[in-house]
């Protein structure tokens, strides 16, 4: 590829696109075509992306013998016998593993919430002892491989009889363990304007003052994405689940879901597909109502 | 982005960690109870467990008896254990193909999502929302299908004449639909892409353009130098993450690590040491090889960014 004309126009063709330069019919014509070229593949790319998807929720709806027979998504025959199959298939209701899974979030949620604003704003805001210190190893944890303290982790949980309950997986929430969130908060916190809370000190108003009554309301917008993905993360976790809850009645949704790979001999796919799209139905929610704090946050951070 | 800011921060300490003038610390008291509950945390969950888990590298010890010392034989064992060194080399091949991949797709896709073009906002949500749903089970067991012998995959291929194998079967394609699941949630460092790219101020090109550079030129001497530091940022967490994968290969492989041990990740294979096996210091022992392995490759990640990632201060 080499430069074309528009690169040795003159400056101030810029402000007169559209008026009479040498050639300009040529140069418009040839970006139009660019763009429609462009449009064309990203719209390939998006029906890549969506397809499996869109093929997934179509199929959940397919008589169980028509899945992959027809594998078209334009299909009249649809049921929704997927569903009331799938719904007992796994021995218990699936309600029981939606409510399971809700209670897990909702403890995340709270716990992050409360923990890691806390954490933020001291390092945001206050000069302590150690501060850089501690913010570094804080940074540290978010990569550390959770492996190095998996099986004392899982020691420390079965001597406090806390195996086949929920507290191995919302307790550490409310200690501040995903460090991520107080990175995010952290950098949330340093974007406010200073004079805020110098004005709050003037006024005489304490620490703890200023943060819950100055720093939450204005840290929203963090607390929101935090929440948002809070809920993504813990409702798709799968691994501490795995190890901490080996019980049916107390199996999450991504749980439950294994045990249609597990007893793939029945061959229910519908059965699978649908519940597969039950599950997907709430992070999907939460991507239509946090779409803007999540992309956001994501941004502002830059971590999955 | 101020996470840059932070990142630079880092980059800086590493190559130099002199001691700071010291502050006074007026507000010690309010500082250490706020922090109190992530201070109880890093702990009692992390550093606790990370020396109780060094100390478990070296022991024998399957958690219905105490451990007992056994030096350095898990590390011994650990070096003739063929399976392992197969699942260190599916995860590098992992972490090695998908994560470029993934992000290279994510870079060239940002490029073409001009400021202000239209249907943005649609393109983003679309190429975002796999990222969010990716890490579920449910995508995985969609995987095993879109991928399986009659999945929609070879009825494409089919289109063509083409008969496709039953990829997720086969030991020289499994590992491949994993990898393709990751490049297929390229939406999250996509938008990280796309804030980068709108920092850069406008008055660049238009210097450029005056000077004569062309469209070329301009990418190679104004957008990707000012993006290095965020496909540098990207780069390194990416890495981190893949190394730890779980999820996807345990549910496409049905939870075998198969077939033929194809996509026995080594996260896969140590927990299946520790919570299968019952060999909690072997998987003691291979956390900690992980930990090291990530972090060398990390530190290298960060020598190589002073040959190729601009800071502009």
């Amino acid at each position: 590829m080499t430069s074309t004309g528009s690169t040795i126009e003159p400056p101030t063709t810029r402000a007169m696109v559209g008026a009479s330069v040498d050639q300009p019919d040529a140069g418009i014509a040839r970006r139009r075509w660019m763009s429609v070229l462009k449009h064309a593949g990203l719209i390939a790319l998006s029906v890549v992306m969506v397809y499996p998807l869109i093929w997934l929720v179509v199929s959940s709806f397919k008589p169980n013998e028509k899945i992959f027979s027809d594998l078209s998504i334009f299909t009249g025959d649809l049921t929704f016998e997927n569903y009331l199959h799938g719904w007992t298939s796994q021995q218990l209701p699936f309600s029981v593993f939606l409510v399971n899974s809700s209670i897990l979030v909702l403890g995340a949620i709270v716990g992050n919430l409360i923990s890691c604003s806390l954490a933020a704003y001291a390092f945001a805001r206050l000069r302590f002892w150690g501060r850089n210190a501690f913010f570094a190893i804080m940074l540290g944890t978010i990569m550390l491989p959770f492996h190095v303290v998996l099986v004392p982790q899982f020691v420390i949980f079965r001597e406090l009889g806390w195996l086949e309950t929920f507290l191995p997986l919302i307790v550490p929430k409310f200690l501040a363990a995903d460090a991520f969130f107080i990175f995010l908060m952290v950098q949330f916190i340093r974007g406010l304007p200073k004079e805020i809370f110098e004005a709050a000190r003037i006024d005489g108003a304490g620490q703890f003052r200023i943060y819950s009554q100055i720093t939450l309301p204005l840290m929203v917008p963090a607390l929101a994405t935090t929440a948002i993905f809070t809920f993504i993360w813990t409702w798709g976790d799968f691994f501490g689940p795995l190890i901490y809850l080996r019980t049916r009645e107390n199996f999450p949704v991504s749980i439950a879901l294994k045990g249609f790979v597990d007893a793939q001999s029945s061959s229910d796919y519908g059965a699978m597909f649908a519940m597969s799209v039950v599950s997907l139905i709430p992070l999907f929610l939460a991507f239509l109502i946090g779409q803007r704090y999540l992309i956001k946050g994501f941004a502002t951070t830059g971590i999955k | 982005m101020s996470s840059l800011g932070e990142l630079r921060t880092l980059a800086r300490a590493a190559r130099s960690s002199g001691p700071r003038v010291k502050e006074k610390h007026p507000d010690n008291k309010a500082g250490f109870l706020f922090l109190l509950p992530w201070l109880v945390g890093i702990l009692v969950f992390t550093v606790g467990p990370m020396l109780a888990s060094l100390y478990l590298a070296f022991t024998d010890y399957n958690l219905l008896q105490p451990p007992t010392w056994a030096g350095i034989d898990n590390f011994v064992r650990m070096l003739g254990d063929a399976r392992l060194w197969n699942s260190f080399r599916v995860t590098l091949v992992y972490v090695f193909v998908s994560v470029p991949l993934q992000l290279a797709l994510a870079l060239g896709v940002a490029m073409l999502l001009d400021r202000g073009m239209r249907g943005l906002s649609f393109y983003r949500s679309v190429f975002y929302l796999p990222s969010l749903l990716g890490g579920s089970v449910a995508i995985a067991i969609l995987w095993r299908q879109v991928f399986g012998k009659e999945g929609i995959v070879n009825g494409f291929l089919s289109w063509f004449g083409i008969e496709g194998p039953g990829w997720i079967a086969h030991p020289d394609f499994a590992l491949g639909t994993i990898i393709v699941l990751h490049i297929w949630t390229f939406g999250s460092p996509m938008v990280i892409f796309l804030a980068g790219l709108r920092q850069i101020p406008d008055m660049f090109y238009e210097a450029a353009e005056v000077d004569g550079a062309g469209r070329v030129r301009r990418f190679f001497s104004i957008t990707l130098p000012l993006l290095t530091p965020i496909i540098f940022f990207n780069l390194v967490l990416q890495v981190i993450f893949a190394f730890q994968s779980f999820t996807q290969a345990y549910i496409v492989s049905g939870g075998t690590g198969g077939p033929s041990d194809s996509t026995m990740f080594f996260t896969l294979y140590l927990y299946k040491q520790a919570f299968t096996e019952l060999n909690m210091g072997y998987a003691s022992a291979m956390a900690w090889f992980l930990l090291l392995v990530i972090g060398a490759i990390t530190g290298l990640n960060f020598w190589l960014s002073k040959y190729w990632v601009f800071y502009d201060d």
